[in-house]
This record gives C-alpha cells, structure tokens and sequence, in this order.
C-alpha cells in the first residue's frame, strides 16, 4: 500500500493564498511547500522571469528527468523473475467458455461486472447499452444512447445503476429498476460533460461519484446528483485512453494511460500527479491495478504489457514475445495477481505468470479483436467483450507443478 | 459544468497508430523472397490461368516455422495479414481469414498495401463504385449501393469528375491482357473489402474512432508546460521510493498469501457456480449470513482492508470493538467515508453532525487523536469540504491498523467466529445432475432489493443503538436529499 500518498497532507491552508482547500504538494528549490492548484497554476504560467528562456526551462526538464531515472536506477537491486525463482511454476491450464452472451449488432466495446458477481453491463458501437445476468444469460435492461460508439460503461457499486459515455462527449447515469420494461433511459442524468470522447468511466466507492476521462488528454471527477465537477486532473500531451481506480485501503489514487505512451498516478483529492511512467512504445490502451495496489499493468498497441511497481516507481517487468505483433488493448489480473489476463487484436487472449513473466496460455475464440476482458469480483469467471458482437464468460482453473 | 482543456482542438481528427505495420511489411518481404519464401504456384481461376497463388496451408507452415510457434498462432498471425489487406484470398472474399486447408491466396501489391498516414479517400471508393457500375451495368452489391447513393449525396460536386476517372480508367483496363486484368481487379477489390467492409466481415483497418493528436508529428511545447513538469519531477525525485528486493518481494508475498483464495488456483469450495451451475458459493458467502465461511474468516485477517470493506467482517470488528468501548474510531472512520463519498449537497449537514458527535469538547463519542490534527480538523470544519477529516482519517485508520486489528486477532470474538466458521463440502455431481443444475439456475436476490434491505436494516440500527448511530442519520440526510 503506497503509506506515502496516504499521509500526505492533501487539505489544509494553501502556503501561497491561505484558503483552506486540497493541496498539491510540491518543491520549489528543494523546500516542500503545499500550493493549491490555482496557486499552482498562476505559478506555472508566470510570464519568463531574467535568465529564463525556452531553452534554459528545457534544459532543466532534460536533467531533472535524468536524475529521476539515476535514483529509480540506484534502487533496482534485483529483478522480479529472481525473486519469484522459488515460487512455484503455474501448470496446465484448463479453460472453458461457459456461457456466450448474443445480443448486440455491433462491436462490444466495453463491459463492467456488478458487485453481486453475477451481473454485467455491456457497451456497443451499435449504440445500445445491454444489463444482463450472466450467470442465467437473461437480459434485464436494454438501452438506447443517442449516439453510436458507446465507449465505456461502469456498473455502480449498489447494483442500482449504471454509467456510460461515448462519442456523445457525455457521461451519463442511468438508475436501474426491477422492472424489465421499463424505459430506463428516460431517466438518464447527465454528469460528466467533456470536450472530446468518453474512453472511460468509473464510479468511485459510492454511487455519488463518477470518475470519467476523455479524448480531449483530461479526467475529472463528478458528483452524481448535481453533475458538479470535483476535480479536474491535467497532465496529459493526447487522448486518454483508460483509467482505473486503486483497490487500497484510501481509494484515493488512480492511473490513467494514454496516447502520449505515458501512464501517469493520480491523487484524486487534489489533482496533482503524483507519478508518472514512460516505458511503453506506442498508445496505452488499457490500464489495471494489481489487487494489492502496490503495482499495475498497461497493455499498448507496442504489443507489450508491462507491469510497474509503484513503491520502486519504476517498470518491473514486460510481458511480450516475437511471436505477438499485434496490440494488446485491455488486462485484468487473477485475484490472487498471480495470472495476467491480456486481450489482443489478433482475436487472441494471452495469460502470462505475472512472477516468472512467461506466457501460460493462449485463448482462441474470439472472432474479431478483444476490446475488454475483466474478471468478476469474487474471481470465479473472467469475460471477454469483442468486437465480434458477443461477450464470453470463461472459466479458467490452473493446477500446480508437483 | 463543462471540463475545459488548455490543448486545441485543431479540428483535424488522426486515425489511431498502428504500430504493427513495420513488422508485418518486413514479414510480407520475407514471404515474397524467391528462394527462401513461401511458394507459390499458377492456378486456374474460371477460364484465366492467374500466376502467384499460394494455399492457406503453405502460408501457415511457412509461418509457424520463421516464428517457431504452433499451427494455431500462425494461423492467428496470418488471418492478421488477411485482415490488414497485405494478403487477399482469391474465393470467399469477404472472409477475411486464412483457412489451414488449400484454399487460395495470393500477396497484395504494395501499391495497396495499408499506411499510417491516410485513410482511403472517399473520391477514390466513389470512382471504384462508378467503374463497377459501368462494366457490371448496375451490378453493385446492397452495401455498396448504399456506398454509391451516399457519395453522389455527398460528392455531387465532383461526381461529373468522378465519372470521367471511372470511364478512363475503365477504358485503360480494357487495354490490358485478360490475366493482368483479372489480377488487378481481384487486387483492387481485396482493398476495398479491407477499407470499407461490408456487414460481417471483420476487416483490421476498421480501428475505432479518430484521435485528436497525429501521431507522425511531435507536439511543441509551450514555456509553461516546461514549468509544470519541473515541479512534477522535482516531486517525483523527492518521493522516498523503495528497494526493488522490499516492493517485489511484498508483492510475491501477497501472491502466495491469496493463492488459495484464487479461485483459477485453488478450488473454490462447495463449488464454482460457472462450473456446476449451482450457486451456493455465493448463497453462503452473502452480505448477512450467520457464520461465514472459513475461507472468509481466513481473508479477514490478512489486513484491516479486508476486514473492512467485507461488510460482514466489518460488522464481526464492530462486536469486538463493543466489547472493548472502543467503538468510536471506527464510527469515525465509517462518518468521514460517508462524507468524503456523499453528495455534494449533504456536506455541510454531515460535517455538523460529525464534529458534533466526535470532535467537540465534551462530544458523545469523542475521538483521541493528537493535538494538531485536531487543531487544523476544527479549523477546516469553518468552511465545510469533503476532504476536510482527511487527516483526522488517516490517523485514527493507522491506530485501528497497527493496534486494534492485531488486537482483533488475538482476540476471542475471532478466534470463536474462526471456530463456528462453516466449511462446505465440495460439490461431487454427475453429469445428469449438472444438466439439470444448468436447465433450473437460480436467479438469485436483485442487487436493488438487497440495497432496500440495507437501507432498512440500517434505518434499524440507528433506532435502536444509544449514542447516535451516526452513519445512519447520515446516510438519512443523503437519501431525504
């Protein structure tokens, strides 16, 4: 658990303006001071002061940024497969689809598990947004969205609504009832409104909050009810493509990963990035925490997934082989974190041994490219959305090597 | 409320990188090599005879033998280049997929070939549309007469332009020997089929809507930017990081700590409910159940986390903590939750209540935490914001974390509940009882009613408890909002 970001001190009085508001804390010559962000801002677009030029402010960005890596250099001591030498090899895999969800006319583009680990949401480029029951394939909701490109969708943590955003540039909350025909989508409430498209959105720990981010390079939290803008959070050079929320204790971090091949950390109460990773080759299609918080997992169009500790603030390992070309564009892990689950665009779904950083398996089946895969939250299915249409729900059970 | 972003909005939309082209070109060459490539042969094609065609299962064991891998995933590799255009099959055209068989196939032109830097130009399909109309007189399939009426919708300008392209270059085919241009028209029909797909045919180059950056140029930036990533890796560098040998090897502990809780690594007990099609897994690992699992008991005592966010662990901590009278810190920590996760319109009510009930000199319940804290919590409260309790949170959480918890632990409230804890039996069925496990599934409790029942059971608890449940009267406000 990253002990650091939860004690830093993320409200009070801003050293600059005194109003009692969240801080960022920061280093201005070595000192830590704690700014509020507009305090921060007003300081970043100060006109050039005597001395400084373009050039002068380029200069320090190359050296500082040397010096970072020299200090996450100086404490790599040991790789990850050597310190999970003795850990014992995953064996044989058995894996079997267990049920295939039909329904959509188009490309499945996202889907969210419902925390009675039964229950999923779905999203399509058909513009529907389909609420099934997995587990007995009935499907208890369909909605129509106004625009086609329905690029995520979250299921709220009650159960009692869901969220979805699109090409619309909106994220929308639509309330969920026991009534099958209802019209759901009457009661859709706008909360996110973006300059670009949704590629993601997520609730925070209760229903009250939705975290989105956007094409337009920014993601912001928002109060449900009013539609209110909590937070703003700016860092990112182009489109950001996925977000996921940290499973700590706080919940109070979450890491974006974008199109500027760039995987930056969040603090949700102030907006301030607290870190940021730049190893992968191309866009960030994907990114997920590992269960413990304490690490996580991109996917790129480089064909690479690389997994990056957080505590060590560097990458650790990269999950890629000569034999994969095409871009992985989503991962999820096992509960324990032990299997890495990673949707391809060649059709194919890989699970790597997240310790050893071998491949285990391959999952053929899909009929177009992977576009989600996430595993339920007790870890008992995993399921598959492609833009073949249909969503699966596999079974996977490993054994151990004697 | 609309999110502003300081980057303009150009208006020009880039397609999405594709960074597997180099690759597949070098490997498309390879293919092609005259010695070492794959090998092609001529084959009768109606009445013409068409040079250069190769099997699907040449091109498979070609491939998995230069990649050293299985059948399937050169198989998979190959379908790929179908799907990308570099490789077009001579029957079945709209199926872009590379059979293990002899069907044909046979390499695109690099004149055709897919790039990065454009998408296939609108004027250039109408032409193609117009030429086919002209020597098939009208023989277009649905979707592309769709195609063609949406053009001379769109295009209409030009289309007098357009059918004067189409008519030359239907004329200079018509100039061409009969196997040339046979040849050329399966060519240039395989790239359309890959840039503009009918239904149902899964082409690769249809890669999702556009981005807002061009991903051939580097953007420039702009003096303040420089600044603010300053201040970022001036932050970054102050961050205390820690050794590889600490952070690795906690996450390998984690690993081994929840191996068995995996249910992909370790049965999962009675059984799991998408193998069985019987859901008692979850019946007996609800929300409100008597005695829990073992398994469950077992992951509560991994960390204060766990035990919290299972809300049944939860409600076992809260008997401990009665027991002691020491209730109050976890009160506290669950009102600032409900704070910092409610409704903006609810704060100021709640931030009342709690430092009512917690903070004040003299409160009910009043919380122990250190003299400063408490000085900038009070001071924070004036002007109500839902982080305000972060740092009166934090501390109490680290108390319950490194004292309490352990103290839960040792205690007889757990070690009773790890007694009673339940152990199912593993499921044992045969296959005529799996059938009938998968004809009468079980649809279970809906998520909304088991929220009303949560609601209720918590409007309950506050009536009958003395002090103030203050979660409840919280969650209360929420909901008259």
């Amino acid at each position: 658990m990253c002990d650091q970001t939860f004690v830093a001190a993320t409200f009070g009085p801003c050293d600059s303006c005194g109003t009692a508001s969240p801080l960022m804390n920061i280093y201005i010559k070595n000192e830590p001071i704690n700014y509020c962000s507009f305090c921060m801002e007003v300081m970043a677009c100060q006109g050039l002061q005597k001395g400084e030029t373009l050039a002068t402010l380029k200069k320090e960005c190359e050296s500082l940024k040397k010096k970072l890596e020299e200090d996450r250099g100086k404490l790599n001591d040991v790789e990850l497969h050597q310190v999970a030498e003795k850990v014992e090899v995953v064996g044989a895999l058995s894996i079997k689809t267990r049920r295939v969800l039909k329904g959509h006319t188009n490309k499945v583009l996202c889907m969210d598990w419902c925390k009675d680990k039964r229950r999923l949401v779905s999203s399509s480029q058909d513009g529907k947004v389909i609420v099934w029951d997995g587990f007995t394939l009935n499907k208890e909701h369909g909605m129509s969205m106004p625009t086609t490109w329905v690029m995520a969708c979250a299921y709220a943590p009650s159960g009692c609504a869901v969220a979805c955003g699109g090409l619309d540039n909106k994220c929308s909350v639509i309330p969920l009832s026991l009534d099958s025909n209802e019209n759901c989508a009457a009661k859709k409430k706008t909360v996110a409104m973006h300059t670009n498209y949704i590629s993601g959105c997520t609730f925070t720990n209760s229903d009250m909050q939705l975290l989105s981010c956007s094409g337009d390079g920014t993601s912001a939290l928002w109060d449900v009810e009013s539609g209110q803008l909590l937070q703003s959070f700016h860092g990112h050079t182009s489109d950001i493509l996925s977000l996921d929320l940290a499973p700590s204790e706080t919940g109070n971090t979450f890491v974006t990963g974008g199109c500027d091949k760039k995987a930056n950390v969040w603090d949700m109460r102030s907006g301030q990035n607290i870190q940021s990773f730049e190893c992968h080759e191309s866009d960030i299609n994907c990114v997920k925490y590992y269960p413990s918080g304490d690490a996580f997992a991109s996917a790129s169009d480089d064909a690479t997934c690389r997994f990056f500790d957080l505590r060590a603030d560097r990458e650790v390992a990269v999950f890629q082989k000569d034999s994969i070309v095409f871009g992985a564009s989503t991962v999820d892990f096992s509960l324990s974190g032990r299997l890495l689950f990673a949707g391809y665009n060649d059709y194919t779904i890989n699970v790597w041994d997240v310790l050893k950083g071998t491949r285990i398996s391959m999952m053929f089946g899909h009929e177009n490219r992977v576009s989600r895969v996430r595993l339920s939250p007790d870890g008992t299915a995993l399921c598959s959305a492609s833009w073949d249409n249909t969503l699966r729900v596999i079974d996977i059970f490993c054994c151990f090597q004697a | 409320m609309t999110i502003r972003t300081a980057r303009p909005d150009r208006v020009q939309h880039f397609r999405p990188r594709m960074h597997c082209l180099k690759k597949l070109e070098a490997m498309v060459v390879e293919m092609q090599d005259q010695k070492s490539g794959v090998k092609g042969s001529e084959q009768k094609l109606n009445v013409t005879t068409i040079p250069h065609v190769l099997t699907g299962k040449d091109i498979i064991a070609w491939i998995a033998n230069k990649m050293k891998t299985t059948p399937e995933e050169a198989q998979t590799f190959s379908t790929m280049l179908v799907a990308y255009g570099y490789i077009y099959p001579l029957q079945n055209h709209k199926k872009l997929v590379m059979c293990n068989d002899s069907s044909l196939y046979r390499f695109q032109t690099p004149y055709f070939w897919p790039t990065q830097k454009w998408f296939a130009e609108d004027s250039d399909y109408a032409i193609y549309l117009a030429k086919r109309n002209i020597r098939k007189k009208g023989m277009l399939e649905p979707y592309e007469q769709a195609h063609y009426n949406h053009l001379h919708e769109w295009l209409n300008h030009k289309w007098d332009f357009i059918v004067m392209q189409a008519t030359e270059q239907y004329k200079a085919g018509k100039e061409r020997k009969k196997p040339d241009r046979v040849v050329f028209d399966c060519q240039e029909r395989a790239y359309w089929i890959v840039n503009k797909p009918p239904r149902r045919t899964h082409s690769a180059i249809d890669c999702g809507p556009e981005r807002l950056i061009d991903p051939n140029t580097d953007e420039k930036i702009t003096f303040d930017q420089y600044r603010r990533q300053n201040m970022f890796y001036q932050q970054a560098i102050m961050r205390s990081k820690v050794k590889s040998s600490v952070s690795l090897g906690a996450l390998v502990k984690y690993v081994t700590t929840y191996k068995n809780h995996d249910p992909f690594l370790a049965p999962c007990l009675p059984s799991n409910p998408w193998q069985t099609d019987h859901d008692a897994y979850w019946t007996l690992n609800m929300r409100r159940v008597d005695l829990p699992t073992k398994m469950r008991v077992e992951r509560w005592s991994f960390s204060l986390f766990e035990l919290l966010s299972d809300l049944r662990g939860r409600d076992d901590f809260k008997i401990f903590l009665k027991k002691e009278f020491s209730g109050e810190n976890l009160a506290f920590w669950e009102a600032a939750e409900e704070l910092k996760w409610g409704t903006a319109a609810s704060m100021t009510a709640k931030a009342e209540t709690i430092f009512k009930t917690f903070l004040a000199p003299g409160a009910p319940r009043w919380i122990n935490i250190d003299g400063r804290t408490m000085g900038l919590t009070v001071k924070g409260l004036d002007h109500p914001h839902r982080y305000v309790l972060e740092a009166a949170q934090t501390h109490v959480f680290l108390l319950m974390k490194k004292d309490t918890f352990f103290r839960y632990l040792k205690s007889p409230v757990y070690k009773d509940i790890q007694k009673k804890a339940l152990n199912p039996e593993a499921h044992n069925f045969s296959p005529a009882q799996l059938e009938q496990n998968a004809n009468s599934r079980s649809p279970g409790i809906h998520p909304i009613i088991l929220w009303q029942q949560e609601e209720e059971e918590k409007a309950k608890a506050a009536a009958a408890s003395a002090p103030v449940d203050v979660k409840a009267m919280m969650s209360k406000i929420d909901r008259k909002k």
